[in-house]
């Protein structure tokens, strides 16, 4: 068994209770944080256990909170980001539905460090009942003094709420989501200013993921270095995969940076295996955004290493044989999956998310859906591959924010490694018969 | 939002002049203002607005957000502008039970188009349309982050999960049998049917 920080205690009855939490050692990072450190302490502690960012982008943690603006007099701000809507991602929510108070616990934490007095945690809409639950247990945190004015009787003082959004997956981008945050449409900004200068109404703000946040906790309970030990090279700690598809055991499992894919896939203590004794054909490993990579690769890097669960080795090989750990949505695919019809709903859904400002992205994901529509109805032909080829190619790096890249490497990543399954419909060798594609009856059985 | 069907309906005096919250409500929409400091309460916008749909009939009507306006003190266009940009404002009239079932990877590999088919027989309408006696709306959504317990659909607050042809079925019947709106901020969280 690998070492769990996060969801160790994910089965104890009634963990979603402040009581059983803290029974279970919660708060225990508040007590240490307010009572025997400076808040330029917790932030070098969180420095040397080379978190990184675990909504996707992977930047390190202590870095971003060090690019915090201290101005006088003004304001500042730590937003949780719990807009989880990456294709493939469910961690966040398992994480704040099952143990509400360890992502409170660390937003306390990570605001005495940051000398935020008040924090929001932005949870996507159709999570509400998620936000309930969120909501219940900052209110057990305000009553038993964890929130709220003079926390254990120090200077410090705290509030913490909860905002809803409204349905669109553009808010998980920092910039859109303070957008969102103020009331209006998830617009990304152009950046500079980055939100550490300008943020939140304008003042000095740091946006985390929920894991990261919920990952201060143990970073302060053992100490930086301790946590810094987990993990390989600089892929520390633990990381939740939200794994899904066509696996024995989908769920949310925590693992320590540095396991290989193989097992993680193969073991039982993971995913299982493939589901009815069938041949595992290709993995998303790091949620939609990040490229697909058939079985022989995911396995094994190009160089024939196995390939491990960390930020380096997935990256390995750049984009022509590698891919990216992202958010952690492992999406596995058996041998019967038409690459090209999940591909259709992953552009489709990028075409449904494009906020719309920027041409290349608002006009570019509806060409692809569309092209990608003529392959699923037979009436593609082969010059429509480079066709996908050329629009991919001239949305990535042309957009404000990275929507943009998110909708195009998927598209490149599907040709570059299946395009053989694009040509055979092209050539009308195989059609993708859509219909048959009836997955729900094996399920019932 | 591409897909999002922007509001056709024409603003009525008469009918504005009726529309105020209830005091439950009114006192919710107070607490969620109290969150963002007195000059920035624009930010309850996105929450307020899911209070409103929920208290108007499950859909804001251009008296609803102009309403909704007043009350965050803003212009009725920035109202309108955040309502027509997030798809889970409604901007006209759906059935009382809007069924959204996800249809992205996950969901996909899993049989969510056979979900979708089978609603659609089983209630006779197809995707966007609502039944003829206003109890189901049937609309597809993208990843709702339930990709481990796919296929789903939502349907207000709840979330039907690793759902087979049966427990469509059961939960069809028991929405017809209470009969009643569903909202996003229904408070029975988690539906395990």
């Amino acid at each position: 068994m690998g070492k769990k920080l996060l969801i160790h205690n994910d089965k104890v009855p009634g963990i979603h209770t402040l009581e059983v939490y803290r029974a279970h050692g919660g708060y225990a990072s508040v007590e240490k944080a307010l009572k025997t450190m400076q808040p330029d302490q917790v932030t070098d502690e969180v420095k040397k256990s080379g978190l990184r960012g675990r909504g996707g982008a992977g930047f390190p943690t202590g870095m971003k909170w060090s690019f915090l603006a201290k101005p006088e007099g003004v304001p500042r701000y730590l937003v949780c980001n719990a807009d989880e809507s990456e294709p493939g991602t469910f961690k966040d929510r398992y994480l704040m539905e099952v143990i509400p108070h360890a992502l409170i616990e660390g937003m306390i934490t990570s605001s005495y460090a940051l000398g935020a007095k008040t924090s929001y945690i932005y949870i996507r809409g159709e999570y509400f009942y998620v936000a309930r639950i969120v909501e219940k247990a900052i209110a057990e945190a305000y009553a038993a003094g964890w929130l709220g004015k003079n926390i254990l009787g120090t200077d410090f003082s705290h509030d913490c709420y909860v905002q809803v959004g409204g349905g669109a997956y553009i808010c998980g981008e920092e910039t859109a989501l303070l957008e969102s945050l103020e009331g209006k449409r998830g617009n990304p900004r152009i950046k500079p200013p980055f939100p550490a200068v300008a943020g939140l109404w304008g003042c000095p703000t740091v946006v985390n993921n929920v894991e990261t946040i919920a990952a201060v906790v143990p970073i302060v309970n053992m100490g930086g270095e301790e946590y810094a030990k987990i993990g390989v090279g600089k892929s520390t700690g633990t990381k939740l995969i939200s794994a899904s598809g066509h696996i024995n055991k989908p769920g949310v499992y925590e693992i320590e940076l540095g396991i290989t894919v193989e097992d993680f896939i193969y073991s039982d203590e993971y995913c299982g295996g493939i589901r009815n004794g069938k041949k595992l054909k290709a993995v998303v490993a790091g949620g939609s955004s990040v490229p697909i990579l058939p079985t022989e690769l995911i396995l094994k890097t190009a160089k024939g290493e196995p390939r491990l669960m960390t930020y380096e080795s997935l990256a390995d090989g750049g984009f022509a044989t590698g891919t990216m750990l992202g958010s952690g949505g492992f999406i596995a695919m058996d041998e019967d999956t038409s690459i090209v019809k999940n591909l259709f709903t992953f552009t489709r859904f990028y075409h449904h998310e494009s906020c719309g400002q920027c041409s290349p992205c608002r006009e570019g994901t509806g060409w692809m859906e569309k092209i990608l529509q003529k392959f699923l109805n037979g009436t593609a032909n082969e010059s429509d591959v480079d066709l996908l080829w050329d629009i991919q190619s001239k949305i990535e790096g042309k957009t404000i924010c990275p929507l943009g890249e998110a909708a195009a490497w998927p598209v490149a990543a599907a040709i570059r490694h299946f395009k053989h399954e694009f040509l055979e419909i092209a050539q009308k060798k195989k059609f993708v018969d859509v219909s048959h594609y009836n997955r729900l009856n094996k399920v019932v059985a | 939002m591409s897909s999002q069907v922007h509001g056709t309906q024409h603003f009525d005096k008469a009918k504005r002049a009726q529309i105020a919250f209830s005091e439950i409500a009114m006192n919710t929409v107070q607490v969620i203002i109290s969150h963002y400091p007195p000059e920035k309460i624009k930010s309850a916008l996105l929450p307020v607005l899911h209070v409103a749909q929920a208290e108007f009939g499950g859909w804001l009507s251009p008296e609803t957000m102009d309403y909704v306006a007043s009350i965050l003190k803003i212009k009725p266009i920035e109202v309108f502008e955040v309502a027509s940009f997030y798809t889970m404002y409604n901007l006209k009239p759906m059935g009382k039970c809007v069924l959204e079932v996800c249809q992205t990877s996950s969901c996909w590999l899993m049989g969510a188009e056979d979900i979708v088919k089978y609603i659609e027989k089983k209630l006779n309408i197809k995707v966007g349309e609502t039944t003829k006696d206003g109890m189901f709306t049937l609309k597809t959504a993208e990843c709702l982050g339930s990709c481990g317990t796919a296929p789903m659909l939502q349907c207000g607050a709840s979330y039907h999960e690793n759902l087979t042809y049966e427990k469509v079925d059961n939960l069809l019947e028991n929405y017809k049998t209470e009969n009643r709106l569903r909202s996003y901020t229904d408070l029975d969280y988690k539906n395990t049917l």
